[in-house]
């Protein structure tokens, strides 16, 4: 049973621990495990722990105890297998500015043993789908933000691997950029690529994850698939546009409602009610609705809630 | 250990060293050329020719040795020190540490650019040489055998430098208080035959002088040491340098937390 997990994890954890010599416990003994797949999100605040994890799989961090298996492979025994399943975008730019685009990712190629052809073929095949192949001559000191951090991710693909660790790989990008890359990494774990990312934008890690782990403290405190951890959101709040303008908030049974603005309603409801069910009380009202949005990215309030706490909501919503 | 996947690596490595050094020429082929020409101007050329002969040669021939290895060592070292510490300072060390290549292949792509820059930079400093003595090779293979090793326990220093500097000031020290004097105490510019007894013993305990004698020796056919000594020394600073620098980064000094 435990050689049939250990198949199908891309990547197992294990009361993993890192004190460092300052004496901070970064990571008081973690255990996750990744699917071979899966799009799987590490959040956390700052100082959280997350970049410790990923360096300790990544070797750029000596662990202090704990186990760490890439797809089967032990990096305490198997380091050379396990590094080469594996492809890291680091949160901090580590590209060599001075070097040309096309030659730090060639570089790359040659440090995986990917030599001649199929290096330059793999350079071009990234580089064009980073839209980077134009700038292939280019030092990248003279890339912008947003290409130095798209430069990095073609660097960390251009070996192949099976396992993609993305560390805050669109802080400071543009929201085109970024949706261009949500959409590369889609496809590309789509394709089989098992991806890790963490991140600080979270309505990025609803988009894209299926799974979700929360550290806060070098410790989980939340690890499941993240439909399921949004359920147990049990409140959320809709800001609703309405044609008229009222002079009070309307009373709904089993919604609060709040008039925030002339003409914008905002309304919380719990698990017990639907969409459809406000929409026939707003309607029973003669009250017509233009838009609806959600005031607050459901993941985000989750993950305030979570880390502010330290324990799962449990959403009660009074009536108003 | 992927022997093929390191042979790659560092064959990678090798050429991304020598891009940087032809990138940065100015600052990595032209300094040592300009200082070793002053060298000979002032050295050979306006005092040597008052000095005259040393141990039966021309000055200018005498010395000419001595400042081709002054030259590969110090730029051996030089190239490894800061290419590393550059790697590490900018973090793309990053990239060869997260990579499956080896340790060891970190540590050989590393010295075999430095033992490279040290070449270029001697063959220079002969054609410069040329200009003003004329050298003939006494023992070719010998000559090649000695620079080689001399080069690359210089690039094995080098890369413990890199290791433990956290500053940039911190890869300038040894060069400065270290390198540099010993090469001067090195039997570069004169004949250890010309100290008193105490001095020559204590030049003995100098691993420049056998690097700088033996290399004499190789082109000139005159040394003041034993090359076997220089030979035995060379070959288990190479072993136990390189050993060390293993150790440093199986260990993670200075490069990982």
């Amino acid at each position: 049973m435990v050689t049939i997990r250990r198949l199908m994890d891309a990547l197992s954890i294990r009361n993993l621990r890192k004190t460092y010599a300052n004496g901070n416990e970064a990571l008081k003994g973690i255990n996750f495990n990744v699917a071979v797949g899966d799009f799987y999100a590490l959040l956390g605040p700052n100082g959280a722990g997350k970049t410790t994890a990923i360096g300790i799989i990544s070797s750029l961090v000596n662990k202090t105890a704990g186990e760490v298996e890439v797809f089967g492979h032990n990096i305490d025994r198997e380091l050379e297998a396990a590094k080469q399943c594996i492809g890291l975008v680091p949160q901090e730019l580590n590209i060599n500015q001075w070097e040309k685009v096309g030659n730090i990712v060639l570089t790359q190629a040659g440090y995986y043993g990917l030599s001649g052809r199929l290096a330059q073929e793999r350079t071009e095949k990234y580089l064009r789908a980073l839209r980077l192949w134009d700038r292939r001559n280019d030092i990248a000191r003279s890339l912008s933000g947003g290409m130095k951090r798209r430069l990095m991710i073609a660097r960390a693909l251009v070996h192949e691997p099976r396992l993609l660790i993305l560390d805050e790989p669109t802080a400071g990008v543009d929201i085109e950029i970024r949706r261009s890359m949500w959409n590369y990494l889609r496809d590309i774990n789509a394709a089989g690529t098992t991806i890790i990312l963490t991140t600080h934008y979270l309505e990025e890690a609803e988009s894209l994850c299926r799974h979700v782990a929360i550290i806060d403290e070098g410790e989980i405190i939340e690890d499941a698939p993240m439909s399921r951890v949004l359920r147990k959101l049990q409140r959320e709040v809709f800001v609703l546009s309405l044609a008229d303008e009222p002079d009070r908030a309307p009373e709904l049974e089993g919604f609060r409602t709040e008039l925030v603005d002339s003409g914008e309603l905002e309304v919380e409801m719990g698990p017990a009610h639907t969409l459809n069910d406000l929409f026939q009380a707003l309607d029973a009202r003669g009250i017509e609705v233009v838009s609806l949005r959600n005031k607050a990215n459901r993941l985000e309030e989750l993950f305030m809630r979570l880390v502010e706490n330290k324990q799962p909501p449990t959403g009660e919503v009074e009536n108003a | 250990m992927n022997v093929a996947l390191n042979a790659v690596a560092i064959k990678t490595l090798i050429r991304k060293e020598m891009i940087r050094v032809m990138r940065i020429w100015v600052q990595t082929i032209v300094p040592p050329a300009i200082t070793m020409t002053l060298y000979f101007i002032i050295f050979g050329n306006l005092i040597g020719r008052r000095i005259g002969t040393m141990d039966g040669f021309d000055y200018m021939q005498y010395i000419a040795p001595g400042l081709i290895m002054m030259s590969v060592i110090t730029n051996s070292y030089g190239n490894v020190v800061s290419s590393f510490f550059g790697a590490k300072f900018g973090r793309h060390l990053e990239e060869m540490l997260v990579s499956p290549m080896s340790n060891s292949a970190i540590i050989i792509g590393h010295i075999a650019g430095g033992v490279l820059r040290g070449l270029m930079v001697g063959a220079l400093v002969t054609v410069i040489a040329l200009f003003f003595t004329r050298l003939r090779v006494e023992h070719p293979l010998m000559t090649i055998s000695i620079v080689l090793l001399s080069s690359t326990v210089f690039a094995l220093a080098g890369f413990i430098n890199a290791i433990f500097a956290k500053k940039f000031d911190d890869i300038s020290i040894i060069p400065t208080f270290v390198l540099t004097p010993l090469t001067y105490l090195g039997g570069v510019f004169y004949s250890i035959s010309l100290l008193p007894e105490f001095w020559q013993a204590a030049s003995k305990a100098n691993p420049i002088l056998y690097m700088v004698n033996a290399f004499r020796y190789g082109i000139l056919g005159r040394s003041d040491i034993s090359i076997g000594h220089a030979y035995i020394i060379l070959i288990a600073f190479v072993a136990l340098l390189f050993s060390a620098c293993l150790y440093l980064m199986n260990r993670g000094v200075g490069i990982r937390e």
